[in-house]
C-alpha cells in the first residue's frame, strides 16, 4: 500500500490531481482509491484528498494519517494546516513553490525523510507557462511520478488528456511533463553533488 | 468492462442501464452527481424513453414517482438526509400502494446540527416505511444492488431503498466492473406492472380502507416484506451466475467460522472492521464480522444463525435512537434473544467522524478485557471531557444558549469536515 495526501486551496484541484492519479494507477493494472475530504469546497479554504495505491483491493475507508507521500499544492498552507502529520523518514515531500525548501524553513524535515525525498517544484510557474493558467495539480502529477516512480509519466499524461480532452489536456500534460523533467534534473543534480 | 470511476458516475450508469421510464428528482450532497449524471444522460440520448423531472422538491420527487410508477412506468429517484424526511408522507404510500420505485439513498446524517456528512440517520429514521433497504459495502456493489433492486421491487411490487455512504462511496475514485446493456436486459426483463392505471381498464390504486380491512392490507405488506427475505438471496445467485461476482444478499459473513467475537455493521465501514479482524485473527484471536446487506426486511432468523457461535457481539452503527439506544443494536438483540452472547451497541461514525483502525481496534480491546458495560449505549472517540465541559458551562446562568455553537467555540473551529 503506498498512500498519497494532497493538500491545496479549494480552485487548485487538490481532489482531481487524487482522481487524475487514481486512474494513471488503475490504468496500470494496479488497484487505487481516491477520495477528498468535503467541507470547505469554498475557492481557496484548505482542501485535502487522498489517493491509496495498491497490488490489491482496497477497502480500507479511513483517512490517511500515515501518508508516503505529502503533495503540498499551495506553501501557504504551511502556517494554518498541519501537512506533515504522520509522514514518517522514507516518506515523500514535494511542495510547489519557487523557492527551495530551506526558504520555507523545511530543510530539517527533509533531511529527515532523505534529501532524495522531498523536493520543491515551481508547478504553477510551469503551469502558468505551458498551459496560461495557475492551475499547479497536473504539474505536480508529473513531478509526483518522478520523485516516487509510483507511476509512470505516460499513464498520468493519458489520465490528464482523458480528464480534460482537447488544449486543456494537452497543456496540462505537457506542464506534467516539464515538472517530470524538473525533478529528475534536481535529483540527478543531488546526486552529483 | 473495468473502469477507474467516480461512485456516483457508476451508479448513474448503473441505473442508465436499467432503463428507467421515469426519473424525478431533487439535487442535495452527497446525492448531486448521481443525479446530475443522470440528467445529462437523458439529455444526451445515452439514456433513452426516459422523463427527467427536475421536480420543486423531494416531496414532488416522490409523488412523481409514486404517479409514474402507477401508471407503469419504471420509476426512480435519489435523495439524501433531509431530502428523505421531506419525502416521508409519499415513502409510506410508495409502500402501502406497492409501487415498485427504485431510490438511491446517499447515507447522510440529519439536522439539526446542520451536517453534509455521511451517517446512517436518514436510512434509519425511514427504516419502518415499508420500503426495503439495502446497503452498499463498496461502489462495486452500489452498482450490482442496483440493477438487483428494480427485479426485486418489480417481483414483490415493493419499492427497493439502495443505501450507500455519501461522500465515502458517492465521492471515492474506485475500480468498478461496469456491466453491458445486453447483461442488464437478460437480468432485468422490462417492466411489467402488478397494478396500473388504465382507462381501459380502471382500477383504484389508493383506495381508502376502514377498520375492516386495513389490518388485512398491512399484513399483507408484511408478508411481501418477508418473501424478500427469500428472494434477496435467490437473485444474489442469479446474479453471480449471469455477471460471475458476489453481490448483494442478506449477509455478509467474513472469517465468522469459531469466531468468538464478531462485530456487526453495515456498508463502506465494513472494509475497515475485516482489516482489523484479519489483524486480530494474526494474532491468535478468534475474530469475526458480520455485515448487513439487507436491513429491511430484517433478516432475524438468518442474523441469529450466523452469531450462534458468537460469545460477544459488538455492532458499530452509524445512527441511534435518541433516548433509546442502538438501532442495529437492538434488532440484533432481538434476532439473538435466548442464545449465550452479549450485545454490545455502539454508535461511531456521526455527522462523518471517520471511523478508524484504531478506534475499531481500541473499541475491540475494551469489549475483550472486559471494560464494556454490555447494558449501556456507548459512543465510539467521544470527546468526554469536551461534554462535561459543555454539561458544565451550561448549568450556569439563565440562558445558556445553543450547545453547537459552544461546541465549535470551545474547538476553536468551524465545520470543516477534517476533524483534526
Amino acid at each position: 500500500m503506498f498512500a498519497v495526501r494532497i493538500h491545496g486551496r479549494g480552485g487548485q484541484g487538490a481532489v482531481t490531481a487524487a482522481e487524475m492519479l487514481s486512474v494513471a494507477v488503475f490504468d496500470e493494472g494496479r488497484h487505487a482509491q481516491a477520495f477528498p475530504t468535503f467541507g470547505s469546497e469554498r475557492t481557496g479554504a484548505p482542501v485535502v484528498a487522498f489517493c491509496r495505491i495498491d497490488d490489491r483491493p482496497i477497502r480500507l475507508r479511513e483517512p490517511i494519517t500515515d501518508p508516503d507521500a505529502v503533495i503540498v499544492q499551495d506553501p501557504t498552507l504551511l502556517h494554518q494546516v498541519n501537512l506533515f502529520a504522520g509522514l514518517e523518514s522514507g516518506g515523500f515531500l514535494l511542495v510547489n513553490t519557487s523557492r527551495r525548501l530551506g526558504d520555507l524553513g523545511l530543510d530539517d524535515l527533509g533531511r529527515r525523510l532523505s534529501p532524495t525525498h522531498a523536493i520543491a517544484v515551481p508547478a504553477t510557474e510551469i503551469a502558468r507557462e505551458h498551459l496560461g493558467r495557475p492551475l499547479p495539480n497536473a504539474a505536480l502529477l508529473g513531478a509526483f511520478a518522478a520523485l516516487t516512480e509510483v507511476v509512470s509519466l505516460g499513464a498520468v499524461c493519458e489520465a490528464i488528456r482523458s480528464r480534460f480532452p482537447g488544449a486543456v489536456g494537452e497543456g496540462n500534460a505537457r506542464a506534467a511533463e516539464v515538472a517530470h523533467e524538473h525533478v529528475v534534473s534536481s535529483l540527478r543534480r543531488s546526486a552529483d553533488a | 468492462m473495468r473502469s477507474q470511476i467516480e461512485g456516483s458516475q457508476a451508479v448513474a450508469r448503473a441505473v442508465t442501464l436499467c432503463r428507467p421510464g421515469v426519473i424525478a428528482a431533487y439535487p442535495i450532497s452527497p446525492q448531486t452527481h448521481i443525479v446530475e449524471s443522470l440528467s445529462d444522460r437523458v439529455r444526451t440520448g445515452e439514456l433513452a424513453h426516459c422523463e427527467y423531472l427536475m421536480v420543486e422538491s423531494e416531496f414532488g420527487a416522490m409523488s412523481a414517482c409514486i404517479g409514474a410508477s402507477g401508471a407503469g412506468a419504471r420509476s426512480y429517484t435519489a435523495t439524501s438526509s433531509q431530502g428523505l424526511l421531506f419525502m416521508a408522507e409519499a415513502l409510506f404510500n410508495a409502500s402501502g400502494l406497492g409501487l415498485p420505485i427504485v431510490m438511491t439513498l446517499a447515507n447522510r446524517a440529519i439536522g439539526a446540527p446542520i451536517n453534509i456528512w455521511n451517517d446512517h440517520s436518514d436510512a434509519m429514521s425511514m427504516r419502518d416505511s415499508g420500503w426495503i433497504q439495502l446497503f452498499a459495502e463498496s461502489n462495486q456493489e452500489a452498482v450490482d444492488l442496483h440493477i438487483q433492486a428494480f427485479r426485486l421491487a418489480e417481483t414483490l411490487s415493493v419499492p427497493v431503498m439502495v443505501c450507500m455512504d455519501g461522500f465515502v462511496l458517492t465521492h471515492a475514485f474506485e475500480q468498478v466492473d461496469l456491466p453491458t446493456q445486453e447483461q442488464v436486459d437478460a437480468f432485468l426483463p422490462p417492466f411489467i406492472p402488478q397494478q396500473s392505471l388504465d382507462p381501459t381498464d380502471p382500477v383504484t390504486i389508493g383506495a381508502m380502507v376502514g377498520p375492516e380491512a386495513f389490518t388485512e392490507v398491512k399484513y399483507l405488506m408484511h408478508a411481501k416484506q418477508m418473501e424478500a427475505l427469500d428472494l434477496v438471496p435467490q437473485l444474489a445467485d442469479e446474479f453471480d451466475e449471469a455477471f460471475g461476482r458476489r453481490s448483494g444478499g442478506l449477509l455478509k459473513p467474513y472469517r465468522l467460522e469459531d469466531a468468538e467475537t464478531v462485530v456487526v455493521a453495515l456498508g463502506s465501514v465494513l472494509g475497515t472492521i475485516e482489516e482489523v479482524v484479519d489483524a486480530m485473527r494474526d494474532e491468535g484471536l478468534a475474530l469475526g464480522a458480520l455485515g448487513i446487506t439487507c436491513f429491511r426486511p430484517w433478516p432475524g432468523a438468518e442474523v441469529r444463525e450466523a452469531l450462534s457461535g458468537a460469545k460477544r457481539v459488538v455492532v458499530v452503527e452509524k445512527a441511534f435512537a435518541v433516548g433509546a439506544g442502538g438501532i442495529v443494536g437492538q434488532n440484533t438483540r432481538d434476532a439473538t434473544r435466548g442464545l449465550p452472547v452479549e450485545v454490545y451497541d455502539v454508535v461511531g461514525g456521526l455527522g462523518g467522524r471517520p471511523i478508524s483502525r484504531a478506534s475499531v481496534r481500541a473499541l475491540l480491546d475494551e469489549v475483550l478485557g472486559g471494560q464494556l458495560d454490555p447494558h449501556r449505549l456507548h459512543f465510539l472517540d467521544l470527546d468526554l471531557d469536551r461534554v462535561q465541559r459543555e454539561m458544565e458551562r451550561s448549568r450556569h446562568g439563565e440562558r445558556p444558549g445553543p450547545h453547537a455553537e459552544h461546541m465549535l467555540r470551545d474547538l476553536g473551529a468551524v465545520a470543516s469536515g477534517t476533524n483534526e
